[in-house]
């Protein structure tokens, strides 16, 4: 019988051409095993100088007092519920067009810490809207597109649940996420196309920031703390994803065997 | 930025509840994901096994 060993062995040349190398669940695996506790201490270190800015270094806001200090992780969450919802439609494209296993099972990774961070990004707005507007939740553009975000992922997971062949599964829920990625651009632009309460963007490519470098600093180190975090979980749940799917398989025989 | 003291700190000028509030939930949150990942991988590692552990015992008992 052939062993992951023996399979790998052959890897190095393949691998030179074959774009689509990595695309095979069991390459990925021991390579997800692999780097995922290097994303997760990388968030760690980020978080941890993220928050030092965050409360230590951040003056006070003239006009919002401490209350504005939610920002560092409001505004990195919202950011990652829409980056996430980009990239398990763009798994979920892949997958369709290539017919790719690990696509699937990647979408799948990225849609629960998607619904996670956007959760974040609802929950921090309410605990921030109270005190600055007076209002835990109000029917603006982009509070309500924030949360039909929030159900679209609600709806892929659900989808993806309720169709038992996994691939099938993949199929279905795919198409309803890449339906919904138009969703991203309203959400992003709704301060722009509509009057609405919530402020507009605090940081622009095109722009200089508005406001102070450290406040800037603390919410981009706790963005790419988020991100880190993001790719870690995503990679941990594919292990898990992987071998519940391909638990029949040779390969997960020998992983089997060789971790008992 | 010089708090003073950690009363004044925690007290968060006055905003206590929501920034701890904003802060504690995003916290909890992520825990309770990175344990509910090593359940579902445990979760699956163990069924792996059992399933390895019935072949072996069919194939030499």
């Amino acid at each position: 019988m052939k062993t992951t060993a023996d399979v790998r062995s052959g890897a190095a040349e393949r691998r030179r051409y074959n774009l689509f190398w990595f695309s095979s669940p069991q390459t990925f695996f021991p390579l997800a095993g692999r780097l995922a506790p290097w994303f997760a201490a990388a968030a760690a270190v980020l978080a941890a100088a993220g928050l030092y800015v965050s409360f230590l270094l951040a003056p006070t806001d003239a006009q919002q007092g401490e209350s504005y200090r939610i920002i560092f992780i409001h505004v990195p969450a919202a950011w990652m519920s829409m980056f996430l919802y980009v990239v398990m439609a763009f798994w979920s494209a892949v997958g369709l067009v290539f017919n790719t296993r690990l696509s699937g099972m990647m979408a799948n990774a990225v849609a629960p810490t998607g619904a996670l961070f956007t959760f974040i990004a609802l929950w921090t707005g309410a605990l921030w809207g109270k005190p600055t507007w007076g209002a835990w939740w109000v029917w603006d553009a982009r509070l309500t597109s924030e949360l039909i975000l929030l159900f679209l992922y609600f709806g892929y997971m659900a989808l993806h649940a309720a169709i038992e062949d996994p691939r099938r599964a993949d199929k279905a829920a795919g198409i309803l996420a890449m339906v919904g990625v138009v969703n991203v651009p309203i959400i992003y632009f709704s301060v722009k196309w509509w009057n609405t309460l919530h402020q507009g963007a605090s940081v622009s490519l095109t722009k200089a920031p508005t406001m102070a470098a450290t406040m800037l600093a603390g919410m981009l180190l706790m963005a790419l703390s988020f991100w880190m975090y993001s790719i870690a979980a995503a990679l941990w749940r594919a292990r898990a994803i992987v071998l519940e799917r391909e638990r029949n398989s040779d390969w997960v025989a020998d992983y089997v065997r060789t971790t008992r | 930025m010089n708090w003073g003291s950690w009363d004044n700190f925690f007290a968060m000028g006055g905003y206590a509840f929501y920034v701890w509030g904003s802060y504690a939930v995003t916290a909890a949150l992520i825990i309770a994901e990175v344990a509910l990942l090593r359940v579902r991988k445990r979760t699956i590692d163990s069924s792996l096994r059992r399933i390895a552990g019935a072949h072996e015992q069919r194939r030499h008992g």
